[in-house]
């Protein structure tokens, strides 16, 4: 096996949240000692509900937030804390799809300078080069070179993730972070660009972070998975295992409320109790214990490490 | 990217996309059902007509004195009336025209100038340096406006040119201000996150990102303080620290005609009525602008 | 047979544009009986709300404007009644909830006090009895600790407990008729799962009518007994739900069915349709679908098909390529 391309060890980021000027400072706990490694050419899925912290471990990951504690490895690098400056020429490895395809594209620019824009910054091509290059990406996500001198507004949404993609790829990096690419479209369309994805990372050998709340987009794409809770990692696997035979509560809840768009099928549905806690305050213990069907008095008090009970599945829960 | 030629099987998009809708297009439309900023807007466009072929129309030489005809009331051969000089009032109040519009003008430029680069770095960087910008900013601002000119006129000494400085200077706190806050609302873009994602540096994610997003914000500001600039140039032609009372200022002229207000009332009306219609225009249309610039008020 | 609750025939809304009017949804018709949750599937901007606002004749802020059809709940047209007599229909005998709880409820206006108001409007109940009528539906709905939820402001409600809260509201006068609309987008999966249950539960209990309002066929395929597809403001297939999803005639719903991710099927390249959505103002003439339809034939391009039955009972199909071939069946 070759050398990981992402390492992260202890990651830890908390967020302060300022009410008001009297009252004392609350710190949000968004991600609290989250470790993975991600392969080359595999594609690594965080899942999670939203604010489990799987976008912030993405922005961690893509050094646009500086980690409190644990650090960073990128293609054997330790880039922990390296300042804006040093990062800058890396950015051409690692780019990032947004989930939002209507506000991460800047609404004054033109398609075909959004698309040359990474060119600028990391290549010497020259303006007709670029041209060329922005109608080739276009013609590789399935759009026309036509659509160049066309702005934002004038596509659909499916259309505009296109064009975010072509963006990130146009660096060839090594790591695409895809945070929820496809949540915002519609089922017909999110085939198109899942299909897309999974293409052009046979095609350019791209190794994926994707962050997805939905389980059956993820089970398309994903090599890996980590289920996130409240801001930590409970259940980490290959796909196959973890479809199969989830071991943490949390993972066999969540699987199990997927709706199966199949009415023949017969659910053994576990409903879990009450709602997610604050993060500002978390639960002792394990995080999840406020909600889990076999919560014990351990639960409440110690908090669970992740351990390895078989080959590469990792979970975070002692009765397993 | 450029070496390789690439034919994937993706399927391609066979819609066609909506036809092209031209922003310029969508917002003239927008402006055009606004009926009194579109008033406002064409006596600007008059009046900046005016300035510029002011030479060719003046009827007399705004200079020249006519000690036959001092004081003159409006008649055919005088259509505004004469002043104490006998210099005809038509004459000067077009000649007026360049000289309040182009120390207007002139001054808020410099002051939108550095007042947007002031505030776009406040917002980008925030810190000490943002609470430097903006403290200086509320000391400015707590100010009254005239005063302060008159402070800075009286340092620099009177003259148009340092009117235009005294009146750049107090301009700068509120471009300072806007820029600033409608930085931080689209620094939080998810736009300006993806070019940090891609590497853009500082400046160009402020220039290229941020500054075309602020310049509505802007644009409606200048329209508004071009009017405040007037008023202002003209107040201190009024109190003497401005124009000399031989250039055809309207304010110096205002002042003047304050002394023969019994004898010969029309030169405060024709060049009082000037300054009002223009410091109003220059408001409506700035409303205007604002009400069709900016996407909160529908 | 069960007994029709509410019946929609040929429900036509247009919006008017600066440039003239677009159609948003035409030829809408449906029922749903007594007891029964139905299903109305499709992408975004298909109409599917539009079809609600209409039938709920909450259109008045907007600029669309029924033109034609009827909306018939219980033997009376509502789109004839008076705005007065409408109200009176609004909440007792229908009531809806929206995708975003929190934007659905007043934000300064205290829990109880809102239920209390909605409950007043249309119950002849004084203050003491709808405060108790208040905690009764809020308690009924699941929610853990009903007096702290009653005092507190939405704002300070999960999206969960908000949309329980909507539930709570939308209940408490025992409507007839309940439409949904996207009531459990904006949730988490193990929220939605919860809001599920406690939808199917109420339906089962008494016996509430449910119009679902979805992108997500898993959820449909989960709640509903019957199912209306749309595209582009059309019903292109109406059936029960085991039909529906076992064998789909539409070529629409066909690609949509094919195109969902679905867990435990492991596939390497899902098979999508080709194409968007057309925008309302840039509709294709004859069937909507038929730029992105691998079936499209000549007819298509020109002349909008029908919705038909189908031979199975309670089925309706439109397009002329399934049209076509149920004339060669019946030939051969």
């Amino acid at each position: 096996m070759s050398e990981p391309l992402v390492v992260v060890k202890d990651l830890v980021k908390t967020f302060a949240s300022s009410k008001g000027l009297l009252s004392p400072k609350k710190y949000v706990h968004a991600v609290t000692d989250v470790s993975f490694t991600i392969n080359p050419k595999e594609t690594f899925a965080l899942v999670g509900e939203s604010g489990c912290g799987k976008s912030t471990t993405g922005r961690l990951v893509m050094r646009l937030l500086h980690p409190d504690s644990g650090r960073v490895f990128f293609d054997g690098t330790d880039i922990t804390d390296y300042t804006e400056n040093q990062m800058r020429p890396l950015r051409s490895d690692m780019q990032m799809v947004f989930q939002d395809p209507y506000g991460s594209l800047n609404p004054r620019i033109k398609i075909e300078d959004l698309i040359a824009e990474p060119l600028k910054i990391h290549t010497k091509l020259s303006a007709e080069e670029r041209r060329k290059a922005v109608h080739e990406l276009l013609e590789v996500v399935g759009l026309r070179p036509e659509h160049a001198d066309r702005y934002p507004h004038e596509f659909s949404g499916g259309q505009r993730q296109r064009i975010g993609i072509a963006r990130a790829l146009s660096v060839r990096p090594k790591l695409i972070v895809a945070d929820e690419p496809v949540s915002a479209l519609d089922v017909s369309i999110q085939a198109q660009v899942l299909n897309l994805l999974k293409e052009l990372q046979q095609k350019y050998e791209l190794t994926y972070l994707f962050i997805s709340h939905n389980l059956s987009v993820v089970e398309m794409i994903a090599d890996k998975i980590g289920v996130m809770y409240m801001g930590k990692l409970v259940e980490s696997a290959p796909k196959e295992e973890l479809y199969s035979n989830p071991l943490h509560p949390y993972t066999k809840a969540l699987l199990s409320a997927v709706p199966i768009p199949d009415p023949t099928h017969k659910h053994n549905r576990i409903i879990l109790k009450g709602d997610l806690p604050s993060p500002v305050n978390p639960p002792s213990g394990c995080m999840f214990h406020t909600r889990c069907p076999n919560c014990t008095e351990q639960c409440k008090a110690e908090k669970p490490v992740l351990r390895e009970v078989s080959k590469d599945h990792f979970v975070a829960c002692p009765y397993v | 990217m450029a070496e390789e030629k690439v034919a994937l099987n993706v399927p391609q998009e066979e819609q066609a996309l909506a036809p092209r809708q031209s922003r310029a297009k969508a917002f003239i439309l927008k402006f055009i059902g606004r009926k009194t900023a579109v008033i406002a807007a064409g006596f600007i466009i008059l009046l900046v007509i005016i300035a510029f072929l002011a030479p060719a129309l003046e009827p007399y030489n705004p200079a020249t004195p006519d000690y036959d005809a001092i004081l003159s009331a409006p008649s055919a051969k005088h259509l505004f009336g004469t002043d104490e000089y006998g210099r005809d009032i038509l004459s000067r109040l077009l000649a007026g025209s360049r000289l309040s519009l182009s120390v207007s003008l002139s001054s808020v430029t410099l002051g939108a100038g550095l007042g947007a680069i002031l505030g776009i770095l406040a917002g980008y960087y925030g810190g000490w340096l943002d609470s430097l910008i903006m403290r200086t900013a509320d000391v400015l601002l707590a100010f009254p406006d005239i005063l302060l000119a008159i402070a800075i006129v009286a340092v620099i000494g009177p003259g148009l040119s340092n009117v235009v400085i005294a009146v750049a200077v107090f301009s700068i706190p509120s471009f300072a201000r806007i820029m600033r806050s409608s930085t931080l609302a689209v620094k939080q873009s998810l736009y300006v996150e993806a070019a940090r994602s891609l590497g853009c540096t500082n400046r160009s994610i402020m220039w290229k990102h941020i500054f075309p997003g602020t310049v509505a914000s802007i644009i409606v500001n200048f329209t508004m303080r071009i009017g405040t600039a007037i008023l202002a140039a003209a107040s201190l032609s009024f109190l003497g620290f401005g124009a000399k009372p031989t250039e055809p200022d309207w304010g110096a002229m205002l002042s003047t005609g304050r002394n023969y207000l019994g004898v010969a009332p029309h030169i405060v009306y024709f060049s009082g009525g000037i300054i009002f219609l223009t410091v109003l225009a220059f408001n409506l249309l700035g409303d205007g602008l604002r009400d069709t610039l900016d996407p909160k008020i529908q | 047979m069960a007994e029709v609750l509410l019946e929609v025939n040929h429900l036509r809304t247009e919006f008017r544009k600066r440039k003239g009017k677009v159609t948003a949804i035409n030829d809408v018709s449906f029922h749903i009986d007594k007891g029964e949750i139905v299903g109305l599937v499709g992408e975004s901007g298909c109409g599917k709300s539009v079809t609600s606002l209409s039938i709920m004749r909450l259109l008045r802020d907007t600029p669309g404007e029924i033109t034609n059809g009827s909306v018939i709940l219980e033997g009376k047209n509502l789109l004839e009644l008076s705005d007065k007599q409408m109200h009176e229909f609004q909440g007792k005998q229908m009531s809806m909830i929206f995708q975003e709880p929190m934007t659905s409820l007043n934000p300064v206006m205290r829990v109880k006090d809102q239920i209390v108001e909605a409950i007043r409007l249309h119950l002849d109940m004084d203050h003491a009895q709808a405060l108790k009528h208040t905690e009764e539906m809020l308690t009924l709905v699941g929610i853990p600790d009903v007096q702290q939820v009653m005092n507190s402001y939405p704002h300070q409600l999960s999206g969960g407990m908000s949309q329980r809260v909507m539930i709570a509201m939308a209940m408490s006068c025992y409507p007839d008729l309940l439409i949904a609309d996207e009531p459990t987008t904006a949730l988490d999966v193990t929220i939605q799962a919860q809001i599920l249950d406690l939808m199917r539960e109420l339906n089962q209990k008494n016996g509430m009518s449910i119009l679902l309002i979805t992108h997500d066929l898993g959820v449909v395929a989960e709640m509903c007994s019957r199912v209306m597809v749309m595209y582009a403001g059309r019903i292109v297939e109406q059936a029960d739900v085991e039909t529906l999803f076992a064998h789909p005639k539409n070529p629409y719903t066909q690609g949509l069915l094919a195109s969902l991710p679905r867990l435990g099927q492991h596939v390497d390249m899902l098979p999508s349709i080709p194409g968007t959505v057309p925008d309302l103002a840039h509709m294709p003439a004859g069937c909507k679908f038929a730029p992105r339809c691998k079936y499209a034939m000549e007819i298509c391009a020109k002349e909008e098909p029908e919705l038909i039955d189908m031979d199975q009972p309670g089925c309706k199909c439109r397009c002329w390529f399934v049209e076509q071939q149920m004339k060669e069946e019946a030939k051969t």
